[in-house]
């Protein structure tokens, strides 16, 4: 079935079984590898897009459902890297392996933008459904906060 | 699909060989003032005059290090830049890294010498070599300039890019050329005194970082070659089990489907990276690959291994208790004579169970056959061995192969030379259908079908003497290891037991190597690990049975050796560690040896009545000799802490029926960022002539540390994990 889809504010024409994930319409139909696949089953939070500024596990989101909704993902958060929160996570340089990244931005935008200010257990508990294997957690927190300070400034 | 590579591919990787033999392939990542990030990074030719297999240097000052190592994260990227540019002597700022062409390295005189990267070795056992490569172009750079100058290259000094001698003075770039000539009578020493460096030793950020924050990292996961289609592949549940039959007639009607393609493992063939039984189905999307393989009926027939279950194992342990091991270590006299006679005798018994990889990126490869060559994308941990594999899969010419070296995500050692058999999956597919293929195991295949951390079971007993010191201690290991010995053998099985610091007079260590089904193969900290979880509870059992602090009795134990003297006593001046807490909070501390370095960690815990754990805070001491990057070795320290604690706290791998059950997220549980404690990092580095590694020893002290915490919060010793599960209330 074809149908349209708003990705990072540019329209796709895509022609796939409506029930499939959107992570792989992204990934194999449109070629936006920068969201992940890590689990497929909505645990690890490494397909985590933005639909109509709300964080989803595109794993687990029918492609169908996300038409006539705006879908960011990270390589629409912004055009150069200038994102608070890409500018904080080059500063504590809180990427190892890097493959959860794009997952644990999107998900800490999503938080910054309802929550421009959060506590440490405000950032935990948005961000439990995203999994670091490489254990980045502290810097992540850190750069939560050092973000919402330079969004400020 | 998008058009991207083969056009570009063919541009800049068929490139002829140049003067010096060099052809450059490999993907950039710019340097620290570079601002341009490459979308498609491994399609960037690098240019430039080489001067060794090592380097290039550009017209315009760049210089070009080609790193033959992967970067799985560990920062092996940038400390195998700063090893080379420490000696070569150029502005960091002037450096950009791009991976080593794997071709050139296999077929034409392994002019890299080690490509793997796994061992937390790259700093530790490489840097001899690497910082030669620098120091000899350095040499050559002066040599030639002398020549030119008709001065004596002793004359010369080269610094910070740039030669000079009295007035003259000449950027690097300008004798390039020459410099890549000459051939020097007699190699440089490298600066092995810290007091030398000007660049190692200082902080510096890890060189790929800002490509991790846009989505622009490129890892096999996300190659896209034109023509491309999708593999998703079933082996059997039952490792080494066979394929009866598939119903490929119930899928190739539905959207996309276009082949079902048998994968057939050799007789007697059980490598890392060798073909196991089972079958892929090949769609144009991954999806539909993945569902129709979901929907076929496919018939195994498990063998009798199906019988096999974490309890039959633990039965099978339990029994081997009472049996003579093979010794792997003794020392003094008669152990175990003097344990049957003692008065005073502490025995206690441990399990670790299997663990995964589960390393983010799930298992995957994509390769491209044409008649002039075969391109492979592979997550492996070193990217020359995939040359030889495709090259014996496809029955090619080695020279032909190409490995496009990408990003990994997340590797642990799980993604060693062959990364497990999907690489000759991808190579064997691809030959089938002929098109390019891009095989992905969804993470349930990916945990059922990895070569896992294997188990073990440990009885320890000691014997304490007048001063309530151990004066015998004895322990009997009994692991599960796929055939026994291979991979995962004797030597990691002792690691940490073997090396156990503590002086005591008699020793005798024993184990079982027990034959299984399940594969295994080594995992970040090997055996380290495990034996760390037992070993140092264990310590802790004898110091409180003895009337001792645990701290004070591992100093008294270790009397006499520097590096963990050095350890021990930083820990007791940082960690604040103490005995003296109330009911449901603890301090632990623990002390293990690992790939050459000495690392301890001080946990504090608390605990609620009700036995809810909350890991508060660790503290790690760590001696690895000499430290490049400290950043960088914090990272890495950090992380495996998360990493370890995983394990301990949530993980073990349930075997039911041969197979391992808990296969994703939801049932195979990990660390999550509410869980995750505060890691405090300091150096106590003995710089005595001896390196250790950084990637792999925060994690064993770790779990040890957090549940001889546990004991002094609840009075409860947690001789198995995961720690969860076991019921930590109090009264
Ligand atoms: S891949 Fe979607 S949550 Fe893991
Ligand atoms: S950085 Fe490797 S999984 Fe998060």
């Amino acid at each position: 079935m074809a149908f349209k889809l708003t990705i990072n504010g540019t329209d796709h024409e895509v022609d796939v079984e409506p029930e499939t994930p959107l992570l792989w319409v992204l990934r194999d139909t449109v070629g936006l590898t920068g969201t992940k696949f890590g689990c497929g089953i909505a645990q690890c939070g490494a397909c985590t897009v933005h639909l109509d500024g709300q964080p989803v596990r595109s794993c687990s989101t029918a492609a169908a459902s996300a038409v006539g909704r705006e879908i960011t993902t990270i390589e629409g958060l912004s055009p150069d890297s200038s994102h608070p929160l890409q500018r904080a996570w080059v500063e504590h340089t809180v990427p190892q392996c890097g493959y959860c990244q794009s997952g644990q931005i999107m998900s800490a935008a999503a938080l910054l933008s309802r929550n421009p200010n959060p506590s440490d257990s405000e950032i935990d508990a948005a961000m439990a459904g995203n999994l670091c294997r490489c254990g980045t957690y502290s810097r992540i927190r850190a750069a939560i906060h050092r973000a919402a300070e330079i969004a400020e400034s | 699909m998008i058009d991207v590579n083969t056009k570009l591919t063919r541009r800049t990787l068929i490139r002829s060989m140049s003067a010096a033999g060099g052809m450059i392939i490999g993907f950039q990542v710019p340097g620290a003032l570079a601002a341009v990030i490459a979308p498609k990074p491994w399609t960037t030719p690098t240019d430039g005059v080489e001067i060794n297999a090592w380097l290039a240097i550009d017209a315009d000052g760049t210089v070009t290090i080609r790193v033959p190592h992967t970067e799985q994260g560990q920062g092996g990227l940038t400390s195998v830049a700063m090893l080379i540019a420490e000696e070569l002597d150029v502005p960091w700022d002037s450096i950009q890294t791009v991976f080593a062409d794997m071709n050139r390295h296999v077929n034409y005189g392994e002019e890299y010498i080690v490509t793997t990267t796994h061992g937390s070795q790259l700093v530790r056992l490489q840097h001899p070599h690497l910082m030669q490569a620098g120091a000899s172009a350095r040499e050559r750079l002066k040599e030639a300039a002398a020549r030119a100058w008709g001065l004596d290259r002793a004359q010369i000094t080269a610094r910070q890019g740039v030669l000079s001698a009295g007035s003259r003075s000449a950027p690097y770039a300008e004798f390039a050329a020459q410099a890549g000539q000459i051939t020097l009578a007699e190699e440089p020493a490298i600066k092995k005194n810290p007091d030398e460096w000007w660049l190692l030793g200082n902080s510096t950020p890890r060189i790929e970082v800002p490509l991790k924050v846009n989505g622009s990292a490129q890892y096999a996961i996300d190659t896209q070659v034109e023509g491309m289609v999708y593999a998703a592949v079933k082996s059997c549940p039952v490792p080494w089990g066979r394929l009866v039959s598939f119903d490929f007639d119930q899928v190739r009607d539905r959207p996309g489907v276009i082949a079902a393609v048998e994968l057939e493992a050799v007789p007697g063939k059980t490598a890392f990276s060798d073909l196991q039984n089972g079958v892929a189905v090949v769609a144009d999307t991954w999806y539909r690959a993945k569902t129709a393989l979901d929907l076929m009926p496919i018939e195994w027939d498990f063998g009798s291994d199906a019988e096999v279950s974490s309890a039959t194992q633990a039965d099978t342990a339990h029994r081997l208790w009472e049996e003579t091991g093979d010794v792997s270590n003794e020392v003094g006299g008669d152990t175990l004579g003097m344990i049957a006679d003692s008065d005073r005798v502490i025995t206690s018994e441990f399990h670790r169970p299997y663990e995964t990889h589960a390393r983010m990126e799930p298992i995957n490869a994509t390769v491209s056959i044409t008649d002039e060559r075969v391109d492979v994308w592979s997550p492996t941990q070193n990217q020359a061995t995939p040359v030889m594999l495709v090259a014996d899969q496809l029955g090619r010419d080695p020279r032909d192969v190409y490995v496009n070296t990408v990003f990994l995500g997340g590797a642990f050692g799980g993604n060693g030379g062959g990364n497990t058999a999907v690489t000759r999956q991808a190579a064997e597919i691809a030959r089938q259908v002929g098109r390019p293929v891009k095989v992905i195991w969804s993470r349930e295949e990916d945990i059922t079908n990895d070569k896992q951390r294997p188990p073990v079971h440990t009885r320890l007993s000691a014997a304490l003497g007048d001063n309530g010191l151990p004066n015998a201690f004895f322990s009997r290991a009994v692991w599960f290891t796929q055939n026994a010995a291979e991979r995962i053998g004797p030597a990691t099985a002792d690691v940490a037991i073997n090396t156990m610091p503590y002086q005591v007079p008699n020793r005798r260590h024993e184990r079982h190597n027990v034959a299984a089904h399940i594969p295994t193969a080594t995992h970040r900290g090997p055996g380290a690990n495990q034996n760390g979880f037992i070993i140092e509870q264990f310590a802790d059992e004898l110091a409180l049975a003895g009337d001792w602090d645990p701290l004070e009795w591992r100093i008294e134990m270790t009397k006499g050796l520097e590096p963990w003297q050095r350890v021990l006593l930083k820990l007791k001046e940082v960690a604040g560690f103490t005995t003296d807490l109330p009911r449901g909070q603890g301090m632990g501390v623990a002390v293990v040896e690992d790939h050459a370095a000495y690392c301890a960690a001080c946990a504090t815990v608390s605990v609620s009545r009700r036995g809810e754990l909350r890991v508060e805070k660790v503290v790690l001491v760590h001696n690895s000799g000499y430290i490049v990057n400290p950043s960088g070795a914090i990272d890495q320290l950090e992380g495996s802490v998360c990493y370890e604690l995983s394990h301990a706290l949530y993980g073990g791998l349930n075997i039911q029926q041969g197979r391992v059950v808990n296969t994703n997220f939801d049932s195979y549980n990990l660390m999550r960022m509410p869980q995750a404690p505060e890691v405090e990092v300091h150096f106590a580095l003995s710089q005595d002539g001896w390196w250790g590694g950084c990637g792999e020893p925060g994690g064993p002290p770790t779990p040890p540390a957090v549940a001889n915490a546990i004991y002094f919060a609840t009075g409860k010793r947690v001789r198995s994990t995961p720690i969860m599960r076991h019921d930590l209330s109090w009264s």
